[in-house]
């Protein structure tokens, strides 16, 4: 299988330096450290989930795959091109490629411009169609997105969540994309038309074979949508693996902690003991030393608060980024 | 003809601009205010058809003549004449295209001027947003009167150089408007949706965000106009305005001082001109500010 995005060492920081004279005199400011150094693969055709909670990195990470966040390190390679040292020419060209659905249907949406313009910007910025085709190229991506063209000349307000969703999608589509980051595309939707919205992305990504990098912090719907899971905590990727084996045998302590979170219908028997993290997120402009999870984690030893635990292999597919499930480790295996 | 087509000739539903500009129009007073200014764009266009006399006509026999409801007035000078005789009606009538002159090419100039270095400094952001934001802090720091009144010291009264004088500073409050703004919606969603997409910066500067904080800018401007009407009439007081023999409303209520106690009117009608132009665009504006304004809806 073929990888269409491998993204070796990326790392984002924010500068929250108070501006140039500041940055003339020296003054060290603080540096948000939002992504910190994250490996990633993802194959064609396929949807990587990236799960963490609010605040770990997941939004920036998608954002600089994209360059819509400028890397401060690292490797992004897009179907054999590193993105990261593109100039603006290619970088534009390349644009139509990768795409990306946003998390607020209110917000991601020009309220000045209506539906027919906001999904013909991107044709005719890069000069694909013009005239009576660029119509029935909207027209085309609205009725597959579910919409009509009598919604053409209507304005953003005057839709519901969900299709105002629809009309982001049919945005990112309309060029034709290969690879689009999804971040949180449902979670601001009521949970009826959160369905209706995945069932459309997974018909899209069949139909016209998308990639997608699904970001989310609902494990349910994670776990429907993706080939592959990677979890995140303060911006590291610390396990990743098939669907399937991330959600029943999870490896590293804090997925162990986010599943046991989810809530659960059935009866005892089949629940597992709820694990409570203490503490809150430490901040991501002093994270701690040695493995970032060290403060919360119910299993911590030594080694974990000096040496930072790398993401490893651990049986064919699944790998986690943690002393104890470390080969190596003190305990010489899982 | 596709059915695409059909639909693309639908009428466009109503946009919010639309929506608020209703509801501006449904307050009586604004609406009131609003005729009564353009009551005094039509005096200034059409001064030469409106005015009954010439205002430069001097006649020493006509000299402080008053109103014509007092002793002595006369029904074809309705508001008097000044002391050199000329008709103080007349002189309004031309006076106001001195004020609404200056007022809306001052607002015009500021406001391009403005719009598109706020754009840049809010969007940009880095050197340009630096220079940008000194600047005008350093232009606010300097008293507005004083400044204009050193600009024309500078380059000699006249009317090109008072619009130049007050659009030097003027700029820097609609710029300040923008520049905030601009800020806050730089960072909305559909902003990246367009850096997503390959938007220019031009582009997404004047497509995406622009017409999205029109609103304030269009309320900043008709309450600076109005600022901008008071000081032409200051700088005119001073003898620094349009120069004699031309009419203007600052330099007639500066004309009519000496007489003030006993032949009141050669200051008091160009003064009560002042108020009320400035009043109606100031009410205008308020009704402007409550209809954009979201907190107003309900």
């Amino acid at each position: 299988m073929s990888d269409l995005l491998r993204v070796t060492g990326l790392v984002k920081h924010f500068d929250a330096r108070r501006g140039v004279f500041g940055r003339m005199l020296g003054n060290p400011g603080i540096l948000v450290q939002a992504v910190n150094g994250v490996d990633l693969n993802i194959g064609a055709g396929k949807t990587l989930g990236l799960i963490g909670e609010s605040g770990c990195g997941k939004s920036t990470l998608g954002r600089a795959l994209l360059r819509l966040h400028e890397p401060t390190s690292g490797e992004i390679s897009f179907d054999g091109t590193d993105i990261t040292t593109l100039d603006a020419t290619a970088l534009k060209a390349m644009r139509q490629r990768m795409q990306i659905i946003f998390q607020d249907p209110y917000a991601s949406l020009n309220p000045r411009r209506t539906v027919g313009e906001i999904v013909a910007k991107p044709l005719q910025i890069h000069k694909l169609a013009s005239g009576s085709e660029l119509k029935d190229r909207v027209v085309s991506i609205l009725n597959r997105v579910g919409l009509n063209s009598s919604h053409l000349n209507r304005y953003p307000h005057q839709f519901s969540g969900g299709q105002r969703q629809r009309i982001g999608i049919a945005r990112a589509l309309i060029m034709n994309p290969k690879f689009v980051v999804c971040d949180e595309p449902v979670s601001a939707l009521d949970v009826s038309i959160q369905a209706q919205i995945i069932e459309l992305l997974d018909d899209l990504k069949q139909e016209l074979g998308l990639t997608y990098l699904f970001i989310s912090h609902d494990i349910s719907v994670i776990g429907y949508v993706s080939d592959r899971i990677a979890v995140m905590y303060m911006g590291k990727i610390v396990e990743e693996g098939e669907t399937s084996e991330v959600l029943e045998n999870p490896m590293h302590p804090y997925t162990k902690a986010l599943l046991s979170s989810v809530p659960h219908l059935e009866k005892s028997t089949t629940r597992r003991d709820r694990i409570r993290l203490k503490g809150d997120l430490p901040s991501p402009i002093n994270p701690p030393k040695g493995c970032k999870f060290h403060t919360r984690c119910p299993l911590a030893i030594d080694i974990c608060r000096q040496k930072e635990p790398a993401l490893e292999l651990l049986n064919g597919t699944q790998s986690a980024a943690c002393h104890l499930t470390s080969a190596d480790g003190p305990k010489g295996g899982v | 003809m596709t059915m695409a087509q059909t639909e693309l000739k639908a009428p466009r539903p109503e946009t919010l601009f639309q929506r608020n500009m209703k509801l501006f129009a449904s307050s009586k007073l604004s609406m009131f205010f609003l005729c009564v200014t353009i009551g005094f764009v039509v005096m200034a266009v059409a001064a030469p058809l409106i005015a009954p006399h010439d205002p430069n006509e001097a006649d020493l026999f006509r000299r402080l003549m008053p109103p014509a409801w007092m002793e002595g007035g006369d029904w074809a000078y309705v508001l008097g004449c000044d002391g050199l005789g000329r008709d103080i009606l007349s002189r309004i009538i031309y006076g106001s295209r001195i004020s609404i002159f200056i007022g809306a090419s001052v607002i015009i100039v500021a406001t391009t001027i403005g719009v598109l270095a706020g754009l840049a400094a809010g969007f940009l952001r880095g050197w340009v947003d630096v220079v940008i934001s000194r600047l005008v802090d350093i232009l606010l720091g300097f008293p507005y009167l004083i400044f204009a009144i050193a600009l024309i010291a500078m380059t000699g009264p006249g009317l090109q150089n008072i619009v130049l004088a007050l659009a030097y500073k003027e700029w820097v409050i609609p710029c300040r408007v923008v520049r905030g703004e601009t800020l806050a919606t730089t960072g909305v969603e559909y902003v990246e949706a367009a850096q997503a997409m390959g938007a220019s910066k031009s582009n997404i500067m004047l497509r995406e965000i622009l017409p999205n904080i029109l609103s304030p800018v269009l309320v900043v401007s008709t309450v600076r106009m109005a600022n901008v009407i008071i000081l032409e009439a200051s700088l005119s007081f001073l003898g620094l305005g349009v120069q004699p023999p031309t009419a203007s409303w600052g330099a007639m209520v500066a004309d009519g001082r000496s007489f003030m106690l006993q032949e009141w009117w050669l200051s008091t009608f160009p003064g009560l001109a002042i108020l009320l132009l400035v009043l109606s665009i100031n009410v205008v504006s308020q009704g402007l500010r409550d209809a954009f304004d979201p907190k107003f809806h309900d």
